[in-house]
This record gives C-alpha cells, sequence and structure tokens, in this order.
C-alpha cells in the first residue's frame, strides 16, 4: 500500500518535469540588479511526513535535535519500561493469583514500606525527566541576538503572508496549492505539480517562506482574523498566531532546504488547507531571492535604482494574481 | 435497560429493609417524567448516554469514514445530511467542524458525565452510604431534564447558520475569536445555551451528591469507611462545583460578544483571545478527572470484588483521588503550551503537571496491590477492569510525554494528542463504564447478562479501540494535525488501519446490544449478589433489582467492617 503511493508521488513529479519547460518566470521588477531565484525541489521524506512513519520527523534545527533526543532517549524509553512493567505485573497476577493458583485470598490491606516506595520513586523519575525537559524550555525562550532577521508571520482565513521588514518592509503570501482531481480549494492557484520543484499535495504552496538558513532568524507571529497556529515539525517549530498579540520566537534552521508544516489550530472551514512550505537558502541565495522583490533591501541598503525610496513599498500579492507566475510573482 | 417495576408489584425484601409499597404506584409519566427516585432517575440518565453515545459515536463513525483515504469523500454527502442544499466546497469542509465539535461535546458532556456521575452515582452513590435517596430528590429531576434540553439544544445548532455552513463548527472548546466574531448566526448561541443547560444540570448534580455524601449517611458509614467509588463521586462532585461556574463565566462572556457588543475575547476592543483560552481550561482540565475519578471508583469496586479481597492502601487511594482533584485545578495551562506563555509560566506549568503522574501511579500499582494476593476469579466487569488498568497506564504516560512543554511543541495539536485523550477517555473511562455496566447491570435490571458475550465485547472492542487509537501516536509524531479532514499520502496507511479500527470497534458495540436484549429476554434471575463473597458493599445487601425506595430502616454499619 505504502509503496504504491510513492509510486504515485512519483508519477505526479514526473508530470511536473515535463511541464517546466513552458514555466513563465517572474519578470524581475529591479532594474540593475535583479535578484534571481527559483524554487528548490524538496527531498522526498525530508521535511515532511513520510509514508507509514512511526516517529519524529528527522529535525533541522538545534532545539529540535535536542527536543528529539530527550524524547527518544529519555522519555521513551522510561515510558516503554513503566508501560511493560505494569503489563508484566497485570500478566504476573492474572497467571500467580487467579482463584486456582490461589484458592484463599490474603487479607493484606496495607504495607506502609511498598505504598512510600511507589510515591517517592515516580517522583525521582519525574526529576529526571523535568531536569532536561525544562532546560530545553530555557534554550527555546533564549531571544534571538539584536542583529537577527526579523520575518513577520500572519495568519489569515486561509493563508499565511510573510513580511519582511528587514529588507524592505515587503509582503509575500502563501496560499496552498490545489490539488488535481480535487475541488478548487484557493481559486486562481495552479495545481501541486505544474512545476519541477512541487512537493506533496496538502503541504505546497504558490510562495514559500523563504529564510537565510544557518543563523538565528526572530520570527514575530500574529493573526488577522482568528487563532492560527504556525508550526514546522522538522523544525520542532509551533507557536500560535493569536488576533492581538505577537508572539516571537527564534527559528533557526541548519540545512538549505524545504520544510513543511500546517496550520494547527482550528480556524474556520479551510483550516486543512492552509499548509506552511519553509525553505532555508544560503545567505548570498536568499539575498538574490529578497531582490527580485520591489523596494527590497539587503543589509540596510536599497537595491540600486529603486524609485520610490520614500515609501516602503508594502507589496501584496492577490492570490488571483499568482496564477501565470510560476513563484514569487511581485509586480 | 434497568427497570425497579417489578418493586411496585410489592416486593417483599429478605432483609427486613425493603419495604412494600402498594400506595405508591406512579403511573407512566409520574415515574418518568416526574422522577425523584434516585434510581429511576439514574436508569433514566444512562439510557440517555446510550442514545447520545450512539450519535456521538456515529459522528466518529462518519470522521473516520471521511479520514480512509486522502482527499474529500463522503462530507459533502453529510453536509446535505444537516440540510445544506448544494454546499460549496467550504460549506463541505464546514459540516467537517461540526462533526469534530458534536462528537466532542456530546461524548464529554451527554455521554460520559451522564452515565458515570448521573446514571451509576445517582443509582449507587445512596445505595453505598446506606441512604434511602438522594438529598434532594426534584433537584435531582431537574439535573436530569436540564442534561436532555441541553443535548436538544446542542442538536438543534446543527441545523442552523454558524458562519460558512450549517452547525458551530468551533470545536468543543469553542476557541474565541473563532466562536464569535468567526462564527455569525444562531448555531454557536445554540452551542453555547447547550453547555450553559448542561453546566447547570451538573452543578445541581454536585450539590445534590455532596449534601448526600456528607449529610446522609448511615450510622457507623464514617468517611474513610465509605466505598471508594463514593469518595471518587465526591472529588467528582466538588471539581464539578468549582469548575463549572467558571465554564459559565467564560461562555456568557462569549455570548455577550458575540451578541450584545462586549469584546472581552475581542483585541480590536481590548480585550485577548487567550483569557478565554484561560478560562475554557481552568474549568477544561478539572473536567477530565471529572470524567475518569468516577471511573477510578469503579474499577476500586471491581477489583476488590473479584479478588475477594478489601482494597490495598484504602486511604492512599481516596487521598490520591483528592490530590488530583486539587492538582487538577493548577495544571490548566499545559493545554495552552504553545498560545504564547512566557518561560516561566511554561516551565512550571511543565513541573506541575508531571506531579500528577505520582497520584496516578498510587493508583495503578495499589489497583495491582489488591490483586496481589487475591484470588481472582475473572467475570467479565473484572477482565474490562483489567483491559482498564492497562489501556490508561498507556494513556498516562504519553500524558508525561505531553507534560514537557518544550516536547510538546512538536506535539500540540497533532495526533498524538488525540491518541493520548482518548486513551484515557475512550479507552479509560468508557472501558471503565463497559466494567461498571457489567458489575452492576444485573443489580439494575435483575437479570444477569450474558457472561461469554460479555468477554467477547471486552475483545472485539479490546482490538478495535487499540487499533484506532494506537495509530494515531505515529500520526502525531509524524506531524498530522489535530480536526483535519484531509492530509497528505503519507498519512495514508495509518489513517487506514484507523478506520478499519472504527469497524472492529463498532462491530462490539452490536454483541453488547445482543447482551442486553439477551439479559432482558432470557437472562436468569440475578440474586442478591451474585459475585459472591467478594462483593462486600451495601448494594449487595438488596434484592436485584432494588426495592423502590431501599433502607427505611437504615442499616448499621459495624465499625470494625471494612470499607
Amino acid at each position: 500500500m505504502i509503496s504504491g503511493h510513492i509510486a504515485r508521488r512519483a508519477r505526479l513529479w514526473g508530470r511536473a518535469c515535463i511541464f517546466s519547460a513552458s514555466a513563465v518566470f517572474a519578470v524581475p521588477a529591479l532594474a540593475q540588479e535583479t535578484g534571481s531565484y527559483t524554487p528548490m525541489k524538496p527531498v522526498e521524506g525530508v521535511g515532511m511526513p513520510t509514508a507509514g512513519g512511526l516517529g519524529f520527523q528527522q529535525q533541522f534545527s538545534p532545539l529540535g535535535e535536542y527536543g528529539l533526543w530527550i524524547h527518544n532517549g529519555i522519555l521513551m524509553p522510561i515510558i516503554t519500561v513503566i508501560t511493560l512493567f505494569v503489563l508484566a505485573l497485570l500478566v504476573w497476577v492474572v497467571v500467580r493469583y487467579n482463584r486456582r493458583a490461589n484458592p484463599v485470598a490474603s487479607r493484606t490491606s496495607h504495607n506502609t514500606a511498598i505504598e512510600v516506595i511507589w510515591t517517592i520513586l515516580p517522583v525521582f523519575i519525574l526529576l529526571g525527566i523535568a531536569i532536561p525537559s525544562i532546560d530545553l524550555i530555557a534554550k527555546q525562550y533564549k531571544p534571538a541576538p539584536k542583529s537577527a532577521l526579523t520575518i513577520k508571520v500572519t495568519g489569515n482565513q486561509w493563508f499565511w503572508t510573510y513580511g519582511y521588514p528587514d529588507n524592505g518592509d515587503f509582503e509575500v503570501v502563501s496560499t496552498m496549492l490545489n490539488i488535481p482531481g480535487q475541488p478548487v480549494v484557493n481559486p486562481g492557484t495552479r495545481e501541486v505539480g505544474s512545476e519541477p520543484w512541487d512537493g506533496p499535495s496538502h503541504l505546497e504552496v504558490d510562495n514559500r517562506l523563504v529564510v537565510p538558513v544557518g543563523e538565528p532568524i526572530r520570527l514575530q507571529i500574529t493573526a488577522a482574523d482568528v487563532i492560527h497556529s504556525f508550526a514546522v515539525p522538522s523544525l520542532w517549530f509551533k507557536l500560535d498566531a493569536v488576533p492581538g498579540r505577537i508572539n516571537e520566537k527564534v527559528l533557526f534552521v541548519e540545512k538549505p532546504g524545504v520544510y513543511y508544516g500546517q496550520c494547527s489550530e482550528l480556524c474556520g472551514a479551510k483550516h486543512g488547507y492552509m499548509p506552511i512550505a519553509l525553505e532555508a537558502l544560503p545567505r548570498d541565495k536568499y539575498n538574490q531571492w529578497v531582490l527580485t522583490h520591489a523596494g527590497a533591501v539587503i543589509d540596510g541598503q536599497k537595491a540600486p535604482a529603486e524609485p520610490a525610496a520614500a515609501e516602503p513599498a508594502v507589496e501584496t500579492v492577490p492570490a488571483e494574481a499568482t496564477e501565470a507566475a510560476a513563484t514569487e510573482a511581485v509586480s | 435497560m434497568a427497570t425497579t417495576a417489578d418493586q411496585f408489584q410489592g416486593h417483599v425484601s429478605d432483609h427486613g429493609h425493603g419495604h412494600d409499597h402498594l400506595h405508591e404506584h406512579p403511573g407512566f409519566f409520574a415515574r418518568w417524567f416526574m422522577s425523584t427516585n434516585h434510581k429511576d432517575i439514574g436508569t433514566m440518565y444512562l439510557i440517555f448516554a446510550i442514545f447520545a453515545g450512539i450519535i456521538g459515536g456515529a459522528f466518529s463513525g462518519m470522521m473516520r469514514v471521511e479520514l480512509a483515504e486522502p482527499g474529500i469523500q463522503y462530507l459533502d454527502m453529510f453536509a446535505k445530511w444537516f440540510g445544506a442544499e448544494n454546499p460549496d466546497f467550504t460549506t463541505t469542509l464546514h459540516t467537517w467542524n461540526v462533526l469534530i465539535t458534536a462528537h466532542g461535546l456530546i461524548m464529554v458532556f451527554f455521554m460520559v458525565m451522564p452515565a458515570i456521575i448521573g446514571g451509576f452515582g445517582n443509582w449507587f452513590v445512596p445505595i453505598m452510604i446506606g441512604a434511602p435517596d438522594m438529598a434532594f430528590p426534584r433537584m435531582n429531576n431537574i439535573s436530569f431534564w436540564l442534561t436532555v434540553a441541553g443535548f436538544v439544544s446542542l442538536m438543534c445548532s446543527a441545523f442552523v447558520p454558524g458562519g460558512t455552513g450549517l452547525g458551530a463548527g468551533t470545536g468543543w472548546t469553542v476557541y474565541a475569536p473563532l466562536s464569535t466574531y468567526g462564527s455569525p448566526g444562531p448555531a454557536v448561541d445554540f452551542g453555547i445555551f447547550a453547555l450553559h443547560l448542561a453546566g447547570a444540570g451538573s452543578i445541581m448534580g454536585a450539590i445534590n451528591f455532596i449534601t448526600t455524601i456528607f449529610n446522609m449517611r448511615a450510622p457507623g458509614m464514617t468517611l474513610h469507611k465509605m466505598p471508594l467509588f463514593v469518595w471518587s463521586v465526591l472529588v467528582t462532585a466538588f471539581l464539578l462545583l468549582l469548575s463549572l461556574p467558571v465554564l459559565a463565566a467564560a461562555i456568557t462572556m462569549l455570548l455577550t460578544d458575540r451578541n450584545f457588543g462586549t469584546t472581552f475575547f475581542d483585541p480590536a476592543g481590548g480585550g485577548d483571545p487567550v483569557l478565554y483560552q484561560h478560562l475554557f481550561w481552568f474549568f477544561g482540565h478539572p473536567e477530565v478527572y471529572i470524567m475518569i475519578l468516577p471511573g477510578f471508583g469503579i474499577i476500586s469496586q471491581i477489583i476488590s470484588t473479584f479478588s475477594k479481597k478489601p482494597v490495598f492502601g484504602y486511604l492512599g487511594m481516596a487521598y490520591a483521588m483528592v490530590a488530583i482533584g486539587v492538582v487538577g485545578f493548577i495544571v490548566w495551562a499545559h493545554h495552552m503550551y504553545a498560545t504564547g506563555l512566557s518561560v516561566n509560566t511554561k516551565m512550571y506549568f511543565t513541573a506541575a503537571t508531571m506531579v500528577i503522574a505520582v497520584p496516578t501511579g498510587v493508583k495503578i500499582f495499589s489497583w495491582i496491590a489488591t490483586m496481589w494476593g487475591g484470588s481472582l476469579e475473572f467475570k467479565s466487569p473484572m477482565v474490562w477492569a483489567i483491559g482498564f488498568i492497562f489501556l490508561f497506564t498507556v494513556g498516562g504516560v504519553t500524558g508525561v510525554v505531553l507534560a514537557n512543554g518544550g516536547i510538546d511543541d512538536n506535539l500540540h495539536d497533532t495526533y498524538y494528542v488525540v491518541a493520548h485523550f482518548h486513551y484515557v477517555l475512550s479507552l479509560g473511562a468508557v472501558t471503565a463504564l463497559f466494567a461498571g455496566f457489567y458489575y452492576w447491570f444485573p443489580k439494575m435490571s435483575g437479570k444477569m447478562h450474558s457472561e461469554f458475550l460479555a468477554l467477547l465485547h471486552f475483545a472485539i472492542f479490546f482490538v478495535g479501540v487499540n487499533m484506532i487509537f494506537f495509530p494515531m501516536h505515529f500520526l502525531g509524531m509524524q506531524g498530522m494535525p489535530r480536526r483535519y479532514p484531509d492530509y497528505p499520502e503519507a498519512f495514508t496507511y495509518w489513517n487506514h488501519i484507523a478506520t478499519i479500527g472504527y469497524m472492529v470497534m463498532a462491530a462490539s458495540l452490536v454483541v453488547w446490544f445482543v447482551n442486553i436484549a439477551y439479559a432482558f429476554l432470557a437472562g436468569r434471575k440475578a440474586g442478591d449478589n451474585y459475585w459472591g463473597e467478594g462483593a462486600t458493599t451495601l448494594e449487595w445487601t438488596l434484592t436485584s433489582p432494588p426495592p423502590f425506595h431501599q433502607f427505611e430502616t437504615l442499616p448499621v454499619i459495624d465499625e470494625a467492617a471494612h470499607h
């Protein structure tokens, strides 16, 4: 069954490659330093769920690896041993103390020593869990350095917008790609598989959240209407987007790649159709991507020959307008 | 189901505390609609809970069949069932949210709570403490009918506009602002009203139980001699009394935000959506113990009965429940780890939540110690109880994983959470309900069920529920979020297994209904104490079914007697 799905996925990707030759690329808006960007093709099974998978996704952030280690190295062994221990005790009493094996029941109803032991021992086990766990929380809340890049994430019904205040304050609208053979989720958006770089259906979007790799990024998360939740499992990242609040958390991606997530707080009818696709690029390629946007700023420097320097260019892309553009289409 | 009708024919008790009540012959309407008899009200609660459970269970079946494969296959049809004409895709998806909302609310407020507190609590708390009835019999009646009215209100909500479609699609948590400006239309108001009614009924029930247990115990029945089931209902009643008013406040604020222009939860007017979450979970976390604590009590009675031993560490068991109840009030924000808590708050709730594992562990080990050295008899309630201990342990240890705020960053709102709370509720509380059902059904009805069918029911149910919910741990760790009608192909395999598991579980319920029918049509007459020497609480001194009014002469509990 699983292999069947993989085969179908491969066919889908194969079809995508044929179409890629005719893909239309966005015409860069800047006159001289124009920048360039072709979306990265995700690696099957990396940054996304795997068919029939049993455990966590492979982690690509230091805190993700730490969290995964706490789960796999501490929590999982402890809960497995406890469960098997309880099961063994149950099997033992069933075998040893059934009516045939033990016709006359004892009248034992107290044993202070054992009651103290089974109260105190779990306390120590829990302490053993709590110490690394609290340490993980402390590390997760370490604020980003002052110089860190800030990206603003806004949840909307039912798409994400990503603002880049440090790069000229342009904004990217990110909408899920329609699924072939299914009702149209987002009118005007292309179908998944129509470009060679498209990842899995339900997860791939028209415009990804592009971030630089290997540096702490300050994500500021909020919502425009109801509560959403920005989540990327392979980066151990989840934080609610609450209207009226700005939640901040450090994102650190270790490796270039595409990492997928899905909205994780019930936000209405299309809650299941507003995925997150995060593409991490080396700094120079990230800068090239930034320069494909009007009003782009790199390291506090406006791109040359940039008109309208007085007002920051806030570009929003209506979902309908993105149909023809293959990737980051900004007028 | 259970009926005490025979008793109207003038039953003469062998034990001297049953009485003829030929002068009390309420007609059908007076008996069942104006009832003040705790056993009749308990019976009505159980029938109501089964009815509501069938509806809530059918909703979960609709969800599982939709989730059997990626893509949307059946939701369109379901939307039409609820009355949507030519639903567009958004309306179709809205139906999914209505299903998850209704499933959650029905199972929590109209299945588990009415069955375990209203049903078994009403039936056996007065009997176990040697009281003739509840302290406020007429209030008992109001409690029941308010619950029914609440259910009717909830059902109405499914057929009226709720924003993007018919019905309330807010999730059982009714988070603002999705439930305020996010869901225009009367559906959510009906849902809120349903919670108000059911909540008022439960608060009155809680007052009734507390008063009964504190004031109506038979001579010699000290608090430390009460059966553990009575202890569990006492702690539960306090949790209800203290937590439900907070829910009532929260949903009233929702109501005024929705209809009267207040902005408690609307940032545009200086409010905060997170305030609602704090209020909701201040109720919501004790609520999960409200559902499971009476189950603990039932399991304690059953384990003791079929081990032919008194409960091991009685005081530890009673005060473990008290401790769970107390600590249950100071851990609520572990439901909100992703909402943007401060670092110290998150650390505190991580530590506090883990503390709950200690009294819970005491209970698990004490049950096993009760069996240790016993002479175990594997009648159906005992098999269900042993199944409960194992399944609850699995649900408990995943709770320890989720307690860690840093780990929850990945697992929050995924299927891992769904797996966890179904292991403690669907496989915990519901398994305890079935254990209690087979334990007390002959006492309530006077007819013996089939032990073979009861064991068959257990075997199929055990396989089915584990097939449904164990794979959800894998899905959750892989990142599948909750409350999704559709998913990437990678999640197909385990979702498919879970859907097959649902069918297995549903088949086990058929066996259960056949068993009930068998008992009424062909079941042997149940004796006073059909479980034998291990069953020592007061209900076993009465006939099966007990007389319409029991203990007109109060039983006296011997000072040396064991709880």
